[in-house]
């Protein structure tokens, strides 16, 4: 999949994913007379969501400020047929109603699609606001898909793809805008990765917000000779083996880069992979380190952790030295 | 149609005092289960699944159904009880191979292995979120039935069930009928003790539900209430229905009636089951003796 199009000039267009998973809903919630639409205080006093409140008053609800009641009532809707999905600040869904999550989505094995928005550090607002262990927290649900898009028109590919999937979804979205990765179509399919750029001496194995900081720093180092390759690992469980081990045969270095907690996420399911394959390859793990963060906006605290394209560039530079 | 009809009080009570009887011996046969709560929940659960319900062995995924949900996960083994009580499954089944690798009958109900279950349940306090969802559901597709929904009031302690009260009478979802199995203790502690409700009642009528405080252990009072549920109307919005049953835990065996802490989750000998059913039966006859 090399000669991949992507953007990667400092004017890439900006585009905020909940805007754009906002209109793709109504436009499923229309299309589809299975699909339910339900927020946790989101609603909005006016605009799409609240005018697609009132005219579906059983498939469109809003639970208020009661996590816990969102992720058990999508469930007693996909219980009766229906294809929930159910949208609110990711920390509060994914930490606080991880019962209902592990027992009513999982367990029960239920098609219900959850949207944590303010993926990793993405909210500015402190460690409160930032959910950085659903990767890890997904992955060792059985029956859980977790998905993290590069970018927000990734994220309406993957809600359209979401209606065939079976099963529970949790996918993380950023915040608020985010540069687009990509500028030419592709194919999506959950579980596979998209090879994004090709490489011969590191492969950065990115996701989420992760992977447009990996094209930039694939550019600048590019530039000083280094041949590097960037993979888009948007679905987290299950995580695409072949790829990875691909990956490792081709450069025999990896990089992972994720807007989580460098324990349990990515880099460490990346490491799991390499090890049950048996295919050894040199690894370095980008991500949050193991504390809570200070508090701070995303372009402050994320070139602070290393977590930019200078960052990540820094990062592998000395890795493959 | 179901093919269940014990319409008659005196049938029903007769029913419960058997469901009791098998409940004990399964604390004999199976290993040590979840006793006295199940033995409080009987009289309610046997006035739904003969009767009220409308439960249909034969056709358990009839989208049109009345629903069941067992809140009260760890009550799976009554519900068992009257799934092999109707021949859904064969005894040896629950008294063989309850909670064992491979079958079905697991310590909490889980709904891909047993047919007739709902939802597999067993953290507490998820329930009356599930009626909310089957509830909106119904109402889309003009489906007028009714979810009950069985909790304990130990259960009741659970943030996540005022979430969903809350929201069941902000949006009118009168199809939901919660009853809790009111019966005075946990496992730890006897009502009061520690948590202090003041008054369960008044705690569900604020949030604006219609509130139903009935003996728990007199059939003709639990058939009465049921029976005298306004009929569903999916295009309705009103206050759903809770019903408390006063009960007590360990309800028709006098001696676990007197320490229902000790018998949360207990077994049985022979010799204790012998006379522990000879106790379900003189219990049984005097509740029919009293109509």
């Amino acid at each position: 999949m090399g000669g991949f199009t992507f953007n990667i000039s400092d004017i890439a267009a900006m585009m905020n994913a909940r805007d754009l998973v906002t209109k793709k809903m109504v436009q499923l919630v229309e299309d589809h007379p299975g699909v339910c639409y339900i927020n946790s205080d989101g609603t909005g006093k006016s605009g799409p969501v609240r005018d697609l409140y009132e005219r579906y008053p059983n498939r469109v609800l809003d639970v208020g400020i009661a996590e816990m009641n969102l992720v058990t009532v999508a469930a007693g809707l996909a219980r009766k047929g229906y294809i929930p999905y159910g949208q609110t600040f990711g920390p509060f869904l994914c930490v606080r109603a991880l019962d209902q999550i592990h027992n009513d989505l999982a367990y029960n094995d239920l098609p219900v699609r959850l949207i944590g928005t303010h993926g990793g550090l993405s909210s500015g607002y402190g460690p409160t606001h930032n959910t950085i262990v659903e990767f890890g927290v997904m992955n060792a649900i059985p029956n859980m898909t977790m998905i993290a898009p590069s970018d927000a028109d990734q994220c309406v590919r993957m809600l359209e793809a979401s209606l065939q999937w079976p099963g529970p979804i949790y996918v993380r979205i950023p915040r608020g805008e985010e540069p687009a990765v990509y500028n030419a179509d592709y194919e999506y399919v959950i579980g596979r990765a998209v090879e994004v750029r090709d490489g011969s001496d590191v492969t950065l194995i990115a996701t989420g917000t992760g992977v447009y900081n990996s094209l930039r720093a694939a550019l600048m180092l590019q530039d000083e000779g280094l041949s590097v390759g960037v993979i888009d690992m948007h679905t987290i469980k299950p995580i695409d083996r072949e790829a990875i081990v691909g990956a490792a045969r081709r450069t025999g270095t990896l990089v992972t880069v994720e807007d989580h907690n460098i324990l349990g996420g990515l880099g460490s399911i990346v490491a799991d992979v390499l090890m049950e394959a048996g295919v050894s390859a040199k690894l370095k793990k980008i991500g949050i380190p193991d504390e809570f963060v200070s508090f701070g906006y995303p372009e402050e605290i994320y070139p602070h952790y290393g977590f930019d394209g200078a960052g990540i560039a820094k990062t592998v530079r000395a890795f493959c030295r | 149609m179901s093919r269940i009809c014990v319409p008659d009080v005196p049938e029903l009570i007769e029913k419960a005092g058997q469901i009791r009887k098998y409940l004990c011996r399964c604390a004999r046969y199976a290993g040590n289960v979840h006793l006295a709560g199940p033995l409080s929940a009987t009289d309610v659960a046997v006035a739904l699944y003969y009767k009220h319900l409308g439960f249909d062995p034969d056709d358990t995924g009839n989208p049109q159904r009345n629903m069941f949900v067992l809140s009260k996960g760890h009550n799976g083994v009554l519900l068992y009880c009257i799934f092999c009580d109707l021949g859904m499954y064969p005894w040896e089944e629950l008294y063989e191979n309850y909670n064992r690798i491979g079958h079905v009958f697991g310590a909490h109900p889980n709904r891909k292995a047993v047919r007739g279950i709902e939802v597999s349940t067993g953290s507490l306090g998820h329930g009356l979120s599930w009626s909310i969802g089957f509830a909106h559901a119904n109402r889309n597709e003009g489906i007028a039935s009714r979810i009950f929904c069985l909790l304990g009031d130990g259960e009741m302690e659970e943030g996540s069930n005022w979430e969903a009260i809350m929201y069941a009478a902000s949006h009118g979802l009168d199809s939901i009928v919660a009853i809790v199995d009111n019966n005075q203790c946990s496992a730890s502690f006897v009502a009061g003790e520690n948590i202090r409700w003041n008054s369960m009642a008044d705690c569900w009528r604020a949030f604006g539900w219609q509130v139903h405080e009935i003996d728990g252990t007199d059939m003709y009072e639990i058939d009465r209430t049921l029976a005298g549920l306004p009929p569903v109307d999916p295009g309705r919005r009103g206050k759903p229905v809770c019903i408390i049953a006063n009960t007590v835990k360990g309800q028709g065996v006098s001696y676990m009636m007197e320490r229902p802490y000790a018998w949360h989750i207990g077994g049985l000998d022979d010799e204790k089951l012998a006379q522990t059913e000879a106790l379900i039966d003189s219990y049984t006859a005097q509740r029919k003796a009293r109509i």
